[in-house]
């Protein structure tokens, strides 16, 4: 089987899906003759041409605006956000407008739609190139919000997404896009919306996590074998609807849980996870539940040191999972 | 000093880079910012810049090469000291499961980390996220409960489920987590080696202390929780009806009386009702045999033997040893038998054979002094009789149309059969039965 980075499984997706569905057109910032600022969309305008591969000036708002107008009108818009860190303008159009479509038009109209958005840190971006978004969208009833980590489930995801009625915010990790390589079948398939994946099975404990965090993870569980704890891994792959059968399954079986996040704490996916876990595994817990997430500071910091500071790494989450292992 | 020039990150996303040009040769003196040599990567093309003013010394990655970001393309002697970070110290493996030899698919698809792909700032200090030593100070990690004293006394909640459910006190438990915790581990363990409340390791049912006016709770004996899942067992499977006669043992009463001590003297065997009784039974049985049998898949399964057991109780529980074949059995067969079997039960040394096979149950509630009783079918038996209390009573005697009111012995049976094999009708013929075998015993019998 092929073996694949990240964006190269972004890329061939795209490329398929726009040659199976005609209606597929991308928009964004030098998405055409650019190719992309992570080359994502690399010879995309050479084969599809400038009506289906649209560059967009420097404004969210208007991307994901006509992004929502072509959906409700037909088409399936995929649109590119360059960093999620420039995402913000462009809030209305999505929570305010593309979430509400098929409720406010009582399901006569739906808003085919999907938005790209690569986030995330670790990757010397400081404060305006490392930010994680997910939890807005993944708080907004309406949408669907997926975050895939390996090549496998980028692409399988972002079909899914692409075959979605409704409007599916895509989180690609910027660090995984060439970071991780890893196979991926050739032919079409898709991978299911809404469901977890237990990536490493364990017994002692169960780590719940997403995106980049999902690789440090299995480092640190590979670690802690040596060390004699057997830590399953279950990543989560869909941030909206959360799949709360495959996290209260695992949790029950371990009894432990350690929730690793990018993103800081307050309120957020670990928070929803953490609730779960609380409203449905309390007989079968353990210990109690536990969170590595970065401090409680606004941005991703840009020095290297401090940086390395706020980011979960590989030793805090092997240093998590011996204390929660020797409770 | 020598410095090691790494090659330096550019773009968020970059892991490798292909060496261009190298616009220095070694032995060139070089200034910082100078650019020292062409990358080029699948996003960008660039000139790399001196990251010290000094001399290049070395050149280690030649024109064409493909090198991951990070890692070492030449060394310099640089003028004056310079800081180099060197925070490499690999306690957990850059490469993720995925990475072994034998690649399962589930890893295949996770893929591997490409190796050296970690990050540094333009200008070649290079500080490596991924392998930096832990910062808790500053990540926030959810504090799981600090080690305290107590924690032998504090139970989570699956620990409490667990503990329930198989019967296990917590507090003689050795815990293994911190502090001396008790953990589901522990738990499962003891279940595993069966240290379960009322096992061999702890013989007695123990009683928590409790205050006064509290109610106690009693961890069940796996005989007494074995008798009351039998219990429920017949009870929910069999339709129970009830039916109960009396009888006159006088004559049983005196022939015992006239009998008793040359009767032990002979045979060195207690003589009691019970075999008597039983006697009776048994030939009742014989003549009744739906009485005899059992309810199995919908089909009435009439027993060929006729193997009553008679219960007794024990110091641990209600037992029931069986005496085989007892319909074929002599009045003193039958008393050295059951002479034997209430030893063995009574002294906790019965056989498997002791114990199986029944077919029907006596059972003698009057010997502690019950005059009527309803008992629960011993499953999968169709009915049990117990034999009550013998009490004198004044009672009507109609002879020769003249009716006197005289002192006999008395004596209820009763009977428990399960409807699905056995109307009234036969419960009555059977009851009939065992009342005509015992009021036929007088002194004058001869059973021997």
């Amino acid at each position: 089987m092929p073996e694949q980075t990240v964006i190269e499984a972004v890329r061939d997706t795209m490329r398929a899906e726009m040659r199976r569905d005609e209606t597929v057109i991308l928009l964004g910032e030098d998405i055409g003759n650019r190719g992309g600022v992570f080359l994502a969309t690399d010879g995309f305008i050479e084969e599809f041409g400038a009506d289906r591969v649209i560059d967009t000036p420097l404004a969210e708002s208007l991307i994901c605006g006509l992004a929502l107008g072509a959906a409700v009108n037909g088409m399936r818009p995929l649109a590119e956000i360059q960093f999620a860190d420039f995402v913000w303008p462009a809030i209305n159009q999505i929570v305010g407008e593309a979430a509400r479509v098929r409720y406010g038009t009582n399901g006569l109209k739906t808003a085919p739609l999907t938005i790209r958005v690569p986030y995330g840190g670790g990757v010397r971006g400081g404060l305006y190139h490392s930010q994680s978004v997910e939890v807005l969208f993944a708080h907004t009833p309406g949408l669907t919000v997926v975050a895939p980590a390996t090549p496998y489930d980028a692409k399988g995801l972002l079909a899914s997404a692409i075959r979605s009625d409704d409007p599916v915010i895509v989180l690609e990790h910027k660090r995984t896009y060439r970071l991780v390589k890893g196979e991926v079948p050739a032919g079409d398939y898709t991978v299911p919306i809404g469901r977890a994946e237990i990536k490493r099975p364990g017994s002692d404990m169960t780590i719940v996590t997403y995106g980049l965090m999902l690789h440090y993870a299995l480092q640190a569980a590979e670690a802690a074998s040596e060390q004699g704890f057997d830590v399953e891994v279950l990543d989560l792959r869909t941030l909206r609807p959360l799949d709360s059968d495959a996290i209260a399954e695992s949790v029950s079986r371990t009894g432990k849980v350690l929730i690793v996040q990018e993103d800081t704490p307050a309120v957020s996916i670990s928070s929803e996870v953490a609730a779960i876990i609380g409203e449905r595994c309390f007989f079968d817990l353990d210990a109690p539940i536990t969170r590595l997430t970065p401090p409680e500071i606004p941005p991703m910091p840009f020095s290297p040191l401090q940086e390395a500071a706020f980011m979960p790494s590989p030793e805090k989450i092997l240093a998590a999972i011996t204390k929660l292992a020797e409770l | 000093m020598v410095f090691k020039i790494e090659l330096p990150q550019v773009g968020e996303s970059v892991t490798e880079a292909v060496i261009g040009k190298w616009l220095k040769s070694p032995g060139e003196h070089i200034d910082k910012y100078d650019p020292l040599v062409e990358v080029i990567t699948d996003k960008v093309n660039m000139d790399v810049p001196a990251p010290a003013t000094g001399t290049l010394t070395k050149i280690l990655a030649s024109e064409g090469d493909t090198v991951p970001m990070g890692s070492v393309i030449a060394e310099m002697e640089t003028d004056e000291a310079v800081t180099q970070a060197d925070s490499r110290s690999p306690s957990v493996p850059a490469t993720p499961s995925g990475a072994k030899s034998e690649t399962s698919p589930l890893a295949a698809r996770i893929g591997t980390l490409v190796q050296g792909a970690n990050v540094g700032p333009t200008g070649g200090e290079f500080l490596d996220t991924s392998l930096s030593p832990p910062t808790h100070d500053t990540a926030t990690e959810s504090a799981a409960p600090s080690q305290s004293n107590n924690e032998k006394l504090r139970f989570s909640p699956v620990v409490t489920r667990l503990a329930a459910q198989h019967g296990v006190d917590l507090t003689t438990l050795a815990g293994t987590g911190l502090g001396g915790r008790v953990t589901k581990k522990d738990v499962l363990t003891a279940v595993e080696e069966g240290i379960t409340a009322g096992s061999a390791t702890m013989p007695s049912p123990r009683v928590p202390r409790a205050a006064p006016g509290d109610d106690q709770v009693i961890e069940p004996t796996p005989i007494r929780r074995m008798i009351a899942d039998h219990m429920v067992k017949s009870m929910t499977e069999i339709p129970h009806a009830w039916s109960a006669i009396e009888v006159d043992v006088t004559g049983m009463v005196e022939w015992r009386a006239a009998n008793r001590q040359r009767f032990e003297q002979e045979h060195g065997v207690r003589l009691t009702y019970l075999p008597i009784t039983l006697r009776s039974v048994a030939a009742a049985l014989k003549t009744n045999p739906r009485i005899n049998s059992s309810w199995v898949d919908g089909k009435m399964v009439l027993k060929g033997a006729i193997n009553v057991g008679v219960a007794v109780a024990a110091d641990e529980g209600l037992i029931v040893p069986v005496v085989h074949d007892a319909a074929g059995a002599s009045l003193l067969e039958l008393a050295q038998q059951l002479d034997g079997l209430i030893e063995r039960a009574r002294s906790a040394s019965m056989t498997l054979d002791d114990v199986r096979g029944g077919t029907f149950t006596l059972n003698n509630t009057g010997a502690l002094g019950s005059v009527w009783g309803g008992a629960i079918i011993n499953h999968p038996q169709a009915a049990i009789l117990t034999t009550e209390a013998i009490v004198k009573r004044p009672v009507v005697i109609s002879h020769n149309d003249t009716d006197t009111v005289v002192v006999r012995s008395m004596m209820n049976i009763c009977l428990s059969f399960d409807h699905r094999i056995i109307d009234g009708a036969e419960a009555s013929a059977f009851l009939q039965a065992v009342r005509a075998g015992l009021e036929a015993v007088d002194l004058n019998s001869e059973f021997e």
